[in-house]
């Protein structure tokens, strides 16, 4: 059962060979026997199991949708009512959501049932899910490795059969990495695609939540559920949701697949690009042409990105103050006191550089230096994918330059650990849907993932592209040693 | 650039975050490091370059204001750290 997809399942709910209930208890269980992975922040399983007796009522009456039954875990950056949601910090060690996020009410009406809710890095921060407030988070393919993050609990979870999917944020690489770091499909929508009421707030204009699966048809299952206007989000699009899993059988002959030269160059692991070299060789054997493109700006990602999303992250977590939810330092003197205890005793070190450096980038005398600066370069990033996209329909590449890394290997050097994201940033600069899919393993037995672009909206396509490569191989199928 | 321990202090300061001595001087230490790693923006020439600062530069929506959010005043402080009739509760700030 649990080797499933969320496609089987869902088809084994409704032919009723299956209660939700078993399904759903299979998969608590395996969670407290694996609980030394550290995936997940919260478990409730009278909340999980009495969502899934719900399911079965509507399973019975043949009401059931397409996730009806199917136990999903929830990154902990999801708001959900009467669940504690802690984004990994200690500053809401004592949160219990009082309402769903959109995301979270979405999965509640499709029937899908909470499963939990995953760790990660403290308020997304991170590429290694070791910020957390709640330790970090083994990956199953060498559990002294990281599985990547913020969205690692989420990973780990779904990679060592935990739960059959699961969510996701992604904010600079955050799904798209730990999915390349634990053999799993993982899909950043455009920003703009998914709601992002009730996701707790890191960068406003770069956080997109998205699906972490084992393929790319589940990841459009997921993905239908997900998507749609919310009028609940001010920078949510009105705009049609497609049938993503209408599409995925496409034929791809002709397509134009763009190689970008930046993301092949110094830096990267000589067996991520040996992998990548094969997949590009399996397109050509599925009918695609390669096409040269450049991103000329792409080195200048990271150094854009550690001024925007510090100096939006600076403004978004002045609300945690003490005063309406959340931790509050036991002793103070007076209302400044108070603060500052509260947000030096609740945020960990890596939230508190950031939130700094954001206030620094935005403070008189330095903001055009900084933040004005980084403004500009972003355009500049944007422009080069329009170009880019002049001549091709996907980008392909590398997701992370290496496989997983050992815990503790970067926790000393932030600029080392930031280097991590140095392909997916630019993705949410530019606010394009991007994609990591299995690609094979290194030598020693670590996933590698290939990252797909795409065009703005054109999430059907990315996941069409990622599905017929799943169809030739079976690097996706991989389960980790000792968790089958 | 470097920040220095005063600087770091004021920026604390301005941040809300009480960092103590030996603290200051590692946040020093490692916010240059990011500083330096932000500062490789300075070598491209960005004048006349539009800022962006949104993925999707379209003009934000309007709604009619109408009331659509119930009173959950109850539910939403009962998960606050001190209220007393239905006020939430800071130190004194009025003399």
């Amino acid at each position: 059962m649990i080797e499933k997809t969320v496609a089987e399942l869902a088809k084994a709910l409704r032919a009723r060979e299956i209660s939700s209930v078993e399904l759903t208890q299979a998969f608590l269980d395996r969670i407290s026997r694996y609980k030394a992975l550290n995936a997940f922040i919260t478990v409730d399983a009278n909340r999980s199991l009495a969502q899934a007796r719900a399911a079965d009522a509507r399973l019975a009456k043949g009401e059931a949708g397409p996730l009806t039954g199917v136990p999903i875990a929830q990154k902990d950056i999801f708001c959900a009512d009467g669940w504690r949601t802690t984004c990994g910090s200690k500053i809401l060690s004592n949160f219990i959501a009082p309402y769903d996020a959109t995301t979270i009410e979405k999965f509640n009406a499709a029937g899908a049932v909470v499963l939990g809710k995953t760790n990660m890095d403290e308020f997304a921060m991170g590429s290694s899910n070791e910020t957390s407030f709640y330790g970090p988070v083994q990956n199953p393919w060498d559990v002294e490795s990281v599985p990547g993050g913020s969205s690692g609990g989420s990973a780990a979870a779904v990679a060592a059969r935990l739960a059959p999917a699961a969510t996701g944020t992604d904010t600079g690489g955050s799904i798209r990495q730990p999915a390349a770091l634990t053999n799993l499909t993982g899909l950043k929508p455009s920003y703009g695609r998914v709601s992002r009421y009730g996701m707790i707030a890191f960068a406003s204009s770069l956080d997109q939540g998205g699906p972490m699966t084992r393929t790319a048809e589940d990841a459009a299952l997921l993905l239908n559920v997900m998507a749609g206007f919310d009028p609940r989000d001010s920078t949510s699009l009105e705009r049609p949701v497609p049938d993503y899993a209408a599409t995925l059988d496409a034929d791809i002959r002709g397509l134009r697949v763009g190689l970008p030269r930046e993301y092949f160059g110094e830096g990267l692991n000589a067996e991520v690009a040996r992998a990548i070299e094969a997949a590009i060789g399996e397109y050509k054997k599925l009918g695609a042409q390669v096409v040269e493109v450049e991103l000329p700006n792409s080195k200048l990602a990271v150094p854009c990105y550690y001024v925007l999303a510090p100096a939006e992250a600076s403004s978004n977590l002045s609300r945690f103050d003490g005063v309406r939810y959340g931790y509050r330092a036991p002793e103070y003197d007076d209302l400044i006191d108070m603060y500052s205890k509260t947000r030096a005793e609740g945020f960990g070190a890596e939230v508190k550089r950031r939130i700094m450096i954001g206030t620094y980038a935005l403070s008189a005398g330095y903001y055009d230096a900084y933040y004005l600066k980084a403004q500009k370069l972003r355009r500049l990033i944007a422009d080069d994918f329009t170009r880019a996209f002049e001549k091709c329909d996907v980008i392909l590449g590398p997701t992370s330059p290496t496989t997983a890394f050992k815990r503790g290997a970067k926790t000393d050097d932030p600029v080392a650990m930031y280097l991590s994201d140095i392909y997916t940033i630019s993705v949410n600069l530019a606010g394009l849907p991007g994609m990591s899919i299995p690609a094979g393993f290194d030598i020693k037995g670590l996933p590698i993932g290939l990252q797909l672009i795409g065009k703005y909206f054109d999430e059907a396509r990315l996941l069409n592209v990622a599905h017929r490569y799943q169809q030739v191989t079976d690097w996706h199928d991989r389960v980790p040693p000792g968790f089958d | 650039m470097s920040l220095d321990t005063t600087q770091v202090r004021k920026i604390a300061h301005l941040a809300r975050l009480r960092i103590s001595a030996e603290e200051a001087q590692a946040y020093a230490d490692s916010l240059s490091r990011i500083l330096g790693l932000i500062e490789q923006m300075n070598a491209v020439d960005t004048s006349g370059v539009e800022p962006m600062a949104h993925p999707s530069e379209s003009a934000l929506r309007l709604r009619p204001d109408e009331v659509t959010e119930p009173n959950q005043r109850e539910k939403f402080q009962a998960i606050a750290p001190a209220v007393e009739a239905g006020l939430y509760l800071v130190p004194k700030v009025i003399e």
